[in-house]
């Protein structure tokens, strides 16, 4: 806009405290954006590597339908259905007891918490939060697998990522639940209903959707965790649908498997990558890192599945506002 | 089914703060009482001492009594929870049940109350407390949309049918048209009058021209002093009261001279 007269007195002040707003309006859009970027960056740069040198072995023949029984690094073929079955039954069990510990404690604590009970088990669920998967692998490991002797066993694994995840769905359910506001409690209590009441059919439905993301978080986070796999559990070629007993392959334990592979040579020329991750020129065929990106892959595509699934849930029971 | 409430000496705590002190009073059946006064004399806090929604803070207690008709409401062995039944409570804000449908959210009280009631019983208290509510009209070809979809004064008499689905003997209002714009505020007040014939009606307002259109009785609550517990200065007919108040105090916030 141009305007034919001289802009009054006022007005040019204005204009140049725009003027300087700008500028730092400016600044502070490229620090955020930068910010933003740099974030971004090393999550694409992930992504593209895991799935540039893992797609091709998720779409070939046999990947999710057979195990590694028999297969030597060398031999091309195999798949991950022993080690998806693994990890689907580990998480499930623990899942299965999380969810419903986690719940509980969590509308204890907002609904029900109150005086030195609750704040020690606020307390004890920050200590838990901080607890490194190897210390909850070797607790259970002392606990179970040194008294009652014996080899690993997937359902121990089960057990350690409880410790892990419990924490994980306390916190998401209490945050949840504080953000239902005060109102619909009162509101109901005004109609006498009971306290029990309010919480299963008011607070927990319009909770819902942020208390599935919460699970899936949990289930995130516990389905990568490896530290646990290897104390407690071992890893076997051949499927074992047995939570119960014999080690089970996993996906996080496929992968360290395979990467131990890697090295693994025939008589003539050991095979090995370079920095930039080409194989070095008359390495004899080794498949390991090929499985390796493919398990990888598979397992990320398994939780990105579990999330949409969870926001496809939490979508059809949106709360309208 | 509209009920008496008597409140003797009535001490309302905080922990150790004396928030209200002393208040006794009578609220007529059928009938609408006010109470007015300054923010924080504690008129919210008397009414919902009066079906014991106060207890919902932590440490918040009484000293004194609240009879329904005779009955103490506070007498050992009373649960809240049927005290409630008895005398509804409607918000500052509008607040349906997200979840719910229109069609829900009145029936919540009799649903969650774990009555066994068919399908045609549920239609028809839907019809009769949205019909009381005035909404009826409005919402009919909507039942099963969401109660939040509505506009802030439908909302509110949303929540209005809500409480008096459950049939209670007694509705108390915490400032009901605070949230509203002038059209809400006189279609409520206009439904506040047809109430009175079945309820009695206890309502919180901070707007004296509120109180004087709607009410039969008014209630004039104030501080004695900053820090000092809220009182009730003087309860009488409301033409008196905005007319010709026998406390000093009273005409002085009435003619805007404080509060």
């Amino acid at each position: 806009m141009t305007a034919a007269t001289a802009p009054p007195r006022s007005e040019l002040t204005f204009a140049k405290a725009r003027g300087s707003r700008k500028i730092k309006n400016n600044i502070a859009t490229s620090l955020v954006s930068l910010a933003f970027a740099i974030a971004l960056i090393p999550l694409i740069w992930l992504l593209w590597t895991v799935i540039s040198k893992g797609y091709h072995v998720i779409f070939s023949s046999g990947w999710w339908t057979s195990d590694q029984a028999g297969i030597d690094p060398r031999v091309k073929g195999g798949g991950a259905l022993a080690a998806i079955i693994g990890t689907a039954e580990q998480v499930a069990l623990c899942t299965v007891i999380s969810v419903p510990v986690g719940l509980l404690v969590g509308v204890f604590l907002v609904e029900y918490g109150r005086g030195l009970f609750a704040r020690v088990t606020t307390f004890m669920v920050d200590i838990l939060t901080g607890i490194p998967s190897i210390v909850a692998a070797l607790f259970i490991y002392a606990l179970f697998v040194t008294t009652l002797g014996g080899i690993g066993a997937g359902w121990l694994v089960s057990l350690a990522l409880v410790i892990l995840m419990i924490p994980v769905i306390v916190r998401t359910t209490e945050e949840m639940l504080r953000l239902v506001p005060n109102e619909l409690r009162e509101a109901s209590y005004a109609l006498g209903i009971p306290k029990w009441k309010t919480i299963v059919r008011v607070v927990i439905p319009t909770a819902f959707s942020g208390l599935i993301t919460g699970i899936v978080l949990g289930v995130a986070r516990v389905a990568g965790e490896t530290a646990p796999l290897l104390i407690l559990v071992g890893y076997s070629a051949t499927t074992n649908m047995n939570l119960f007993s014999n080690p089970q392959s996993t996906l996080p334990g496929f992968i360290n498997q395979e990467f131990i592979n890697i090295n693994t040579s025939s008589g003539t020329a050991a095979y090995h990558l370079d920095a930039n991750g080409n194989r070095v020129a008359g390495a004899v065929a080794n498949y390991a890192p090929d499985r390796l990106w493919g398990a990888a892959l598979t397992l990320i595509i398994i939780v990105m599945a579990l999330n949409l699934i969870a926001r496809l849930i939490g979508r059809r029971n949106k709360v309208a506002s | 089914m509209a009920k008496r409430i008597e409140t003797k000496d009535l001490n309302i705590y905080y922990g150790k703060f004396l928030a209200v002190s002393e208040v006794s009073l009578t609220v007529a059946p059928r009938s609408i009482t006010a109470f007015i006064g300054p923010s924080g004399c504690g008129k919210s806090t008397v009414l919902r001492t009066l079906n014991r929604m106060h207890e919902v803070i932590a440490g918040a207690r009484v000293e004194g009594r609240v009879l329904l008709d005779g009955d103490d409401i506070y007498a050992n062995g009373i649960d809240p929870v049927n005290v409630r039944r008895t005398i509804g409570m409607v918000f500052q804000r509008p607040n349906p049940f997200p979840t719910m449908s229109i069609y829900d959210n009145v029936v919540a009280g009799l649903k969650l109350n774990s009555r066994r009631l068919k399908r045609s019983e549920t239609d028809a208290v839907v019809e009769k407390s949205l019909r009381g509510a005035n909404l009826w009209e409005e919402v009919r070809d909507r039942l099963d949309k969401p109660g939040a979809g509505l506009s802030g004064g439908q909302q509110q008499r949303l929540c209005i049918a809500r409480a008096i689905a459950v049939e209670p003997q007694v509705l108390l209002m915490d400032e009901p048209c605070s949230a509203l714009d002038p059209i809400s505020t006189l279609a409520i007040e206009d439904l506040i009058q047809t109430l009175k014939e079945t309820y009695t009606i206890v309502i919180v307002t901070h707007n004296m021209q509120q109180a004087a259109r709607v009410s039969d009785r008014t209630a004039f609550f104030n501080l004695a002093a900053v820090g000092k517990p809220g009182q009730l200065v003087e309860m009488d007919d409301t033409e008196k009261i905005f007319a010709n108040p026998s406390d000093r105090r009273t005409e002085d916030y009435i003619s805007g001279r404080f509060g």
